[in-house]
C-alpha cells in the first residue's frame, strides 16, 4: 500500500494543480502535497512486509503487472525524494513562476514518476515511470527555463530520448527471451542470454542509463541544462533525477547481466575515473557557480559508476548511500545558489564577491555544504565516498589511485568557488543587498543538520541496506 | 578515568557550538571565557587519564564508542584509544592549547563580537579535531581528525577573508594538506584490503602478515600524509603562507600542534616503520634535506612570523630525522619541547606586532627590550631554548635525534648539527634584530609601544618556565642512568628496535654535545655581533636572494604543475568540450537538422510531383509483388 | 472476345490517363483524365466479371460467381460522382480567387 501513495500522492495532486488558479493556493498545495509524501515515506522507514508491496493487474496483454515493492535501496530513494520536494518548495518559496499551477503540477508529476522509477518491480512499469519522470523535466526546462533553454532543452531531450529508445529495445528483448514472456523482475533476474547476447543487450542498457547519470562522454547535455533550467528543476535533476540512473544499474543492470557487467567492468570504470578527472578539470576552468556544480556533479556521479561495478558489497552499500548524500549536498549548494541568482541577477565569480560580509548565515551553510561536497568527515557523503573509494582501490589500485586525485581537485574547485563567491572585498557594492529569507535559512539549516548527522552516524542508513546489498550481490556472483 | 575519555574532546566541541551559535549574542568577555575554560576543563580531565597512565602496567584501553562504518566486510568502530602516547599528546594540546586560548582573548579584543566569537568556535573545533585525531583508536578515526585539523587550519588563515592574499594562503594549505590526506587515505584503503580493518590493536598484532612491499607502500603512502600534515619537501610551501592566520592561531596550530600529528601518525605506526628499512630511510633523508633547506631559507627572511614558520619548517625535519633514524622517543620529546618553545616564540612575536601596530618586518623594530621586558625575556629563553643550550629544553630532545642520527650515519648527523648552527644564528639574527639596538620604526609606533596586558604575559611567563625546565624529563643516559622518564613512560607503546642511542658509549655521546653546542655558541656569538651593531636592512643579493626568495620554490610549482593543469583544464574545458563531445552531439542534431533542410525541397508544392512520385512508388511496388521473390536473399538479409 | 483484348484497352487508357494527369496543367484535364482511369478499372473490372460468371454459367445456369465485379463498378460510379462534385467546385472556387485554373499556381502546400 504504502508505494501506490508514495505514487499516487503526487500524481493525483500533480494533476489537481493544473487547474488550480491562484499562485498562493498552487504553491501551498504544492507544498502540502509533498509534505503528505514525506510522511508517508517516512513511515514506510518503521514498516516491513506486506505494506511495502502491492502486486496488481495492469497490462495483461502484455505481461506486465502494476507490481511495486520497496526494499532498502527503495526506501532511501523514495525518502530521498520525499525529503527533497518539501525542501525545494519550501526554500524556493518566494521565486515567481509565470502560470505556477503548471509549473508546480509538473513538478509534482516528476515526483510521481520518481517514485514510480524508484518503486517499480517490473521492467514495463519501470520504463512508464521513467518516461513519467522525464517528460515533466522537459516541460519544466523549456517553459520556465533561461535564455538558451530551447536548443538546451533540444540536446536534453535528444540524449534522454536516444537513451530511453536504446532501453526500450532492450527491453522488449529481455522481454521475449524470458519464458514466461512477463517482466517482472523475478523472471528477469533468470534470463538464460548467450554470452553475445548478454555484452550487446548489457551496452543498450548502460548507454540509456550512463547518459541519465550522467557518465562521460554522455554528460554534456548536463552542464548546459542544469543552466538554463529554473533552479528549483535543476534541484531535482541533479538531486534526485541522475539518481535514477545510478538506481536502475544497481536494481536492474547489474542483476540481470552479471556475467557482461563483469566482463564490461574494466570499460566502465576506466570511463567512469577518466570523467572524474576529466570533469574536475573542467570545473577549475568554469566561472559560473550553477555549471562548476554541475561538473562537480559529473565528478561523483562518474565515482558511484565506478564503484557499482566492482561488485563488491562495500562498493555497493557506498553507492546507495552516497545517493542519499549527494543529494541532499547538491540540493543545499542548489539553495544558496538560487538565493544568490534571484537576489542578485548573476551567478559569474567575476560579479561576485564579499558576500560573507552580508549574508553571514548563507555563508555558513554554504561553506558546510561545499565541505560535505568535498567528502570532508563527519559531513555525511564521506562515509559513502569511503566505501567506494575502498571499493575501487580494491579492484584496482592504479584506477583507485587514479580516482583519488579527484579529492584534490573537487578541494581546488570548490574552495576557489567559495572564496571568489564569499570571501574578499565586496563587489558591485550597490547591488549587494542580500536579504536571505527566513524559510530558505530554514530549509538550508535542515540539509545541514541531515549532512551532519549522517556523517557522525551513518550506521542507520547502512543497515537499512544491508540486505538489498546483500541480495544483489548473490545475484552477481 | 579514561572511561571518561569521551569528555576530552566533548569540552572544546560544546565550546565550538555554543561560541558558534551564540557569536552574536554573547559577549566577547563571555565568548573569551568559555572557549578558554572547556579547554582548561579538558586539559583538567587529561591529566586525570596521564596520572592514571602514568601508573605501573597500565594496560592501553579502548573506549568503544559506537560503530561508525560497519558493513559486511569490515567494521570501523567510532573508538578513543588511551595509552601512553595519547595521554601526553592529550597534555600538551590541552595544555599549550589552553595558554593560546587565553593569550587570544587579550590578543583579538580588537575583533567585532561576531568574528571574535567565530575565532573561539574555530579554535576550539580545532582543539576538538586535534583531540579525535591522537585519540581515535584507528587510522579512520584519526584521518577524521587529520582533515578536520586541516579543515580549520584552513578557516583560522582565511579568518581575515576579507583579504584576498590570506584566502589564497588558506586554499593552498588545504590543497596541500589534501595531497597528503590522499596519501593517507590510500594507506588505509591498503590496510583495509590487506587485513579488513583498521584497528591500531589488530593492525599491529597481524603487522607481521604483510609481505615487504606492502609495508613499504603503507609506509610510504602515510608518510605522504604526514608531508602534507607536517610540511615536509615536497609539501611545505603552505606553512610558511599560512601565517596570514592571526598570530595565537600560527603558535597553536602552525608550530604546536597540528604540524606535528606526522609525527604522531609515525610514531603510532612505529610497529609499520620499523619493518620498513626503506621508508625509514626516506623518511631521514626528506626530514634532514627539510631541516637544513627550511633553515637555510629563515636566514634572509625579514617578516618575524616568516623567520619562525620555517624554523618550525626545519624543525619539523628534525622530528623525522629523528623518525627516520628510530629514535621514535627522541622525536616525540622534540614535539613537546618545541610545542613549548616554537609557541612561546610565536605568542611572543604576536605580543611584538601587537605592540608595533601589526608591523611584522624585523627591518622595522630593534631597541623593543627596554619597552617589553617580558617579552623580552621569554622570547630570549626560547631562542635559547631552540639553539640548544644546555640546560634549555632544546638542547636535549635535539641532542638525543643527533645522537640517534651519528650512529646510524655519521653523515645524517653532520649536516643536522651544522643546521642546528644555522638555527642558532637566524634566531639570534631575529632576536638581536628585533630586541637590541634602536629603534627603526615611525615616531607613532614607538610611541605606542608597550608591554603586552597580563592576559598575554601569563601565558609567556609559562610557557617559557616549560621552555627552560621541559627537557629534564629526558636526561640522557651519558648524564645519569635511567634518568630518561620520558622514554620509560612511553616504552610500552614504542617497539624496541635493535639499534637505540644507548648503543653509543658516553665519551662520543659527550662528544657530539659538545660539537652541537659549540657550533650554536659560535653562531650566536656571530649572529650577536655583527647584527647589534649593524642590522642588515638592505635587500638581499646573490645567493642572499636566493635565500630570500625562498629558492624559488613557488615559482616552481606555479610553472610545474600549477599552471599546467589550469592550461590542461582550459584545453578540456574549450576544446575537447566543446568540439569534441559537444561537436559530436550537436553535429549529429545539426545533420539531422541538415537532412531535414534538403528533404524539404521535394515538397515543392506542385500537385503534379507529389502525383509523380505517387505513381513512381505504385510502380516500384508493383516491381517488388511481381518480381520480388528475385530479391528475397537480400530481404532475407535484412530481416535478420 | 479474348480478355486480353479488354485488359489491353483499359491498360491503354490507364495510360493515357496517368500522362495526362502528370502532364497537364489545367485542373479540369486533370479531373478528366482521373476519370479515365477510373473507368479504365471499371472496364477491366466489367470485363473480368463477365469472364468468370460466364465460366460459371457454363456449369450451373443459375450461378452468381463474380457478379460482385460488376457491383464495385456501381460503387466507383457512385464515388466518382461524388468526387466529381466535390471536386469540380473546388475547382470553381480555385477560379474565383486566382482567375485560373492552372494547377501550378497552387504551391502553397510548400510553406
Amino acid at each position: 500500500m504504502i508505494p501506490v501513495l508514495l505514487i499516487v500522492i503526487p500524481l493525483v495532486t500533480g494533476l489537481i494543480s493544473f487547474f488550480l488558479k491562484e499562485e498562493r493556493s498552487a504553491k501551498a498545495f504544492a507544498l502540502l502535497s509533498s509534505v503528505a509524501t514525506l510522511a508517508v515515506s517516512l513511515i514506510s522507514l518503521f514498516q516491513s512486509g506486506d505494506s511495502l508491496s502491492t502486486d496488481a493487474s495492469w497490462l495483461p496483454m502484455l505481461g506486465s503487472r502494476f507490481s511495486v515493492s520497496l526494499d532498502g535501496m527503495g526506501k532511501i530513494l523514495t525518502l530521498l525524494t520525499a525529503v527533497s520536494f518539501p525542501i525545494i518548495f519550501a526554500a524556493t518559496y518566494n521565486n515567481k513562476y509565470k502560470s505556477p499551477n503548471a509549473f508546480y503540477g509538473f513538478m509534482l508529476l516528476t515526483q510521481a514518476g520518481l517514485m514510480g522509477v524508484f518503486c517499480a518491480m517490473d521492467l514495463f512499469l519501470f520504463y512508464f515511470f521513467w518516461e513519467l519522470a522525464l517528460i515533466p523535466a522537459y516541460f519544466l526546462c523549456s517553459k520556465w527555463g533561461g535564455e538558451k533553454r530551447i536548443p538546451v532543452t533540444f540536446k536534453f531531450f535528444v540524449y534522454t530520448f536516444l537513451g530511453s529508445l536504446l532501453m526500450l529495445v532492450g527491453i522488449l528483448f529481455v522481454y521475449f527471451k524470458t519464458p514466461d514472456h512477463s517482466f517482472a523482475i523475478s523472471s528477469l533476474y533468470n534470463l538464460a542470454l548467450t554470452y553475445g547476447e548478454e555484452s550487446f543487450i548489457f551496452w543498450l542498457f548502460f548507454i540509456a542509463f550512463a547518459i541519465k547519470m550522467p557518465v562521460f562522454p554522455f554528460h554534456t547535455w548536463q552542464p548546459d541544462t542544469y543552466e538554463q533550467a529554473p533552479t528549483a528543476v535543476t534541484m531535482v535533476l541533479s538531486g534526485i533525477m541522475v539518481k535514477m540512473g545510478v538506481f536502475a544499474v544497481i536494481r536492474w543492470l547489474l542483476p540481470m547481466f552479471p556475467g557482461a557487467s563483469e566482463r564490461m567492468a574494466d570499460i566502465v570504470m576506466i570511463l567512469a575515473v577518466t570523467g572524474m578527472i576529466y570533469a574536475s578539470l573542467i570545473a577549475i576552468r568554469q566561472d559560473d557557480m550553477k555549471r562548476l556544480v554541475a561538473y562537480s556533479s559529473i565528478a561523483h556521479i562518474g565515482l558511484m559508476a565506478a564503484s557499482m561495478f566492482t561488485g563488491s558489497a562495500s562498493g555497493i552499500q557506498g553507492v546507495i548511500f552516497q545517493m542519499f548524500a549527494h543529494g541532499i549536498n547538491i540540493i543545499g549548494l542548489w539553495i544558496v545558489i538560487d538565493v544568490i541568482e534571484q537576489q542578485l541577477g548573476t551567478r559569474k565569480f567575476s560579479e561576485l564577491g564579499g558576500l560573507a560580509q552580508k549574508a553571514p548565515v548563507l555563508a555558513i551553510m554554504f561553506v558546510i555544504m561545499s565541505f560535505a561536497n568535498i567528502a570532508l568527515p563527519l559531513t555525511n557523503s564521506f562515509v559513502g565516498e569511503f566505501l567506494m573509494f575502498n571499493s575501487v582501490f580494491n579492484y584496482s589500485i592504479v584506477l583507485g589511485a587514479v580516482a583519488c586525485i579527484s579529492i584534490i581537485l573537487a578541494a581546488v574547485y570548490t574552495l576557489w568557488m567559495v572564496q571568489k563567491v564569499f570571501y574578499g572585498e565586496v563587489a558591485n557594492e550597490d547591488r549587494v543587498v542580500l536579504n536571505v529569507p527566513i524559510n530558505t535559512q530554514l530549509m538550508l539549516a535542515v540539509l545541514v543538520a541531515v549532512v551532519l548527522f549522517f556523517g557522525i552516524y551513518p550506521q542507520p542508513m547502512i543497515n537499512l541496506t544491508s540486505e538489498t546489498v546483500t541480495k544483489i550481490i548473490a545475484q552477481i556472483k | 578515568m579514561s572511561k571518561f575519555v569521551y569528555l576530552v574532546p566533548l569540552f572544546p566541541l560544546i565550546g565550538f557550538l555554543i561560541n558558534g551559535l551564540g557569536r552574536k549574542s554573547l559577549s566577547k568577555s563571555l565568548i573569551g571565557l568559555i572557549g578558554s575554560a572547556v579547554i582548561l576543563a579538558s586539559f583538567a580531565v587529561s591529566l586525570g587519564i596521564f596520572f592514571q597512565v602514568k601508573q605501573e602496567g597500565f594496560q592501553p584501553q579502548v573506549i568503544h564508542l559506537f560503530d561508525f562504518i560497519k558493513v559486511q566486510s569490515f567494521n570501523i568502530p567510532f573508538a578513543f584509544q588511551v595509552d601512553q602516547l595519547s595521554s601526553l599528546f592529550l597534555l600538551i594540546i590541552t595544555g599549550v592549547g589552553f595558554l593560546i586560548h587565553v593569550y587570544s582573548t587579550s590578543y583579538m579584543h580588537n575583533e567585532e563580537p561576531q568574528h571574535y566569537g567565530r575565532y573561539f568556535a574555530y579554535l576550539n573545533l580545532f582543539v576538538f579535531s586535534m583531540l579525535l585525531l591522537v585519540l581515535g583508536a584507528n587510522y579512520v578515526i584519526m584521518f577524521i581528525g587529520w582533515e578536520g585539523v586541516g579543515l580549520c587550519s584552513y578557516l583560522l588563515i582565511g579568518f581575515w577573508f576579507k583579504n584576498n592574499n590570506y584566502n589564497y594562503a588558506a586554499r593552498k594549505a588545504f590543497v596541500m594538506n589534501r595531497i597528503g590526506d590522499v596519501g593517507f587515505l590510500l594507506a588505509v584503503f591498503w590496510i583495509l584490503a590487506k587485513l579488513g580493518t583498521v584497528s591500531y590493536g589488530d593492525v599491529f598484532a597481524r603487522a607481521s602478515t604483510f609481505s615487504t612491499f606492502d609495508v613499504t607502500a603503507i609506509t610510504m603512502l602515510l608518510f605522504v600524509g604526514a608531508m602534507g600534515k607536517s610540511a615536509q619537501i615536497p609539501l611545505y610551501t603552505w606553512l610558511p603562507d599560512a601565517m596570514a592566520g592571526p598570530t595565537p592561531v600560527s603558535a597553536l596550530i602552525h608550530a604546536a600542534t597540528m604540524v606535528t600529528a606526522g609525527i604522531y601518525m609515525i610514531v603510532r605506526s612505529n610497529v609499520l616503520y620499523t619493518m620498513a628499512p626503506t621508508t625509514m630511510t626516506v623518511v631521514a633523508v626528506v626530514g634532514l634535506a627539510t631541516a637544513f633547506l627550511a633553515a637555510t631559507i629563515a636566514l634572509k627572511q625579514n617578516d618575524i612570523k616568516k623567520v619562525l614558520a620555517y624554523s618550525t619548517v626545519s624543525q619539523l625535519g628534525y622530528m623525522f630525522l629523528g623518525l627516520g633514524v628510530g629514535a621514535y622517543t627522541g622525536a616525540v620529546f622534540h614535539v613537546m619541547t618545541h610545542a613549548f618553545f616554537k609557541a612561546l616564540l610565536f605568542l611572543g612575536a604576536g605580543s611584538v606586532i601587537h605592540a608595533m601596530g601589526n608591523e611584522q618586518d624585523i627591518r622595522s623594530m630593534g631597541g623593543l627590550k627596554k619597552y617589553m621586558p617580558i617579552t623580552h625575556i621569554t622570547f630570549l629563553l626560547a631562542c635559547l631554548a631552540i639553539a640548544g643550550i644546555p640546560p634549555f629544553s632544546g638542547f636535549f630532545s635535539k641532542d638525543e635525534i643527533l645522537a640517534a642520527a651519528y650512529e646510524h650515519n655519521k653523515v645524517l648527523w653532520l649536516i643536522g648539527a651544522i643546521t642546528a648552527g644555522l638555527t642558532a644564528f637566524y634566531m639570534f639574527r631575529l632576536y638581536v634584530m628585533t630586541f637590541l639596538g634602536g629603534f627603526r620604526g615611525t615616531h607613532d609606533q614607538e610611541h605606542h609601544l608597550h608591554e603586552s596586558p597580563s592576559a598575554m604575559t601569563i601565558p609567556l611567563i609559562i610557557l617559557a618556565v616549560l621552555s627552560v625546565v621541559g627537557g629534564f624529563v629526558g636526561i640522557p643516559e651519558a648524564f645519569a642512568h635511567n634518568a630518561h622518564a620520558l622514554e620509560h613512560f612511553l616504552s610500552p607503546v614504542i617497539v624496541k628496535s635493535t639499534e637505540t642511542a644507548h648503543a653509543l658509549d658516553t665519551g662520543t655521546e659527550y662528544m657530539l654535545m659538545a660539537i652541537s653546542v659549540g657550533l650554536a655558541v659560535i653562531a650566536i656569538i656571530y649572529a650577536w655581533t655583527r647584527f647589534s651593531k649593524k642590522p642588515e636592512i638592505a635587500e638581499a643579493e646573490g645567493a642572499g636572494k636566493l635565500l630570500a626568495n625562498k629558492w624559488y620554490v613557488d615559482e616552481l610549482y606555479d610553472k610545474v604543475i600549477a599552471n599546467p593543469l589550469v592550461a590542461l583544464g582550459g584545453f578540456l574545458k574549450n576544446v575537447i568540450e566543446k568540439s569534441g563531445i559537444d561537436g559530436i552531439v550537436n553535429g549529429v542534431g545539426r545533420g539531422v537538422n541538415y537532412a531535414g533542410r534538403q528533404m524539404r525541397l521535394m515538397q515543392s508544392g506542385q500537385v503534379g510531383n507529389y502525383i509523380l512520385l505517387m505513381v513512381l512508388s505504385m510502380v516500384l511496388m508493383i516491381i517488388l509483388v511481381f518480381y520480388g521473390n528475385n530479391l528475397n536473399p537480400v530481404l532475407k538479409y535484412f530481416s535478420k | 472476345m479474348p480478355i486480353t483484348y479488354y485488359i489491353v484497352l483499359s491498360i491503354v487508357l490507364f495510360c493515357i490517363g496517368v500522362v495526362g494527369v502528370l502532364t497537364r496543367r489545367n485542373a479540369i484535364i486533370i479531373f478528366m483524365c482521373v476519370e479515365l482511369m477510373l473507368n479504365a478499372v471499371n472496364l477491366l473490372l466489367v470485363a473480368f466479371s463477365k469472364m468468370h460468371n460466364g465460366v460459371a454459367m457454363a456449369k450451373d445456369p443459375a450461378s452468381t460467381v463474380g457478379i460482385d465485379g460488376q457491383l464495385f463498378v456501381f460503387f466507383i460510379m457512385v464515388v466518382a460522382a461524388a468526387e466529381v462534385c466535390v471536386g469540380l467546385s473546388i475547382i470553381v472556387m480555385v477560379y474565383r480567387n486566382t482567375h485560373s485554373v492552372d494547377v501550378n499556381f497552387l504551391n502553397r502546400l510548400k510553406n
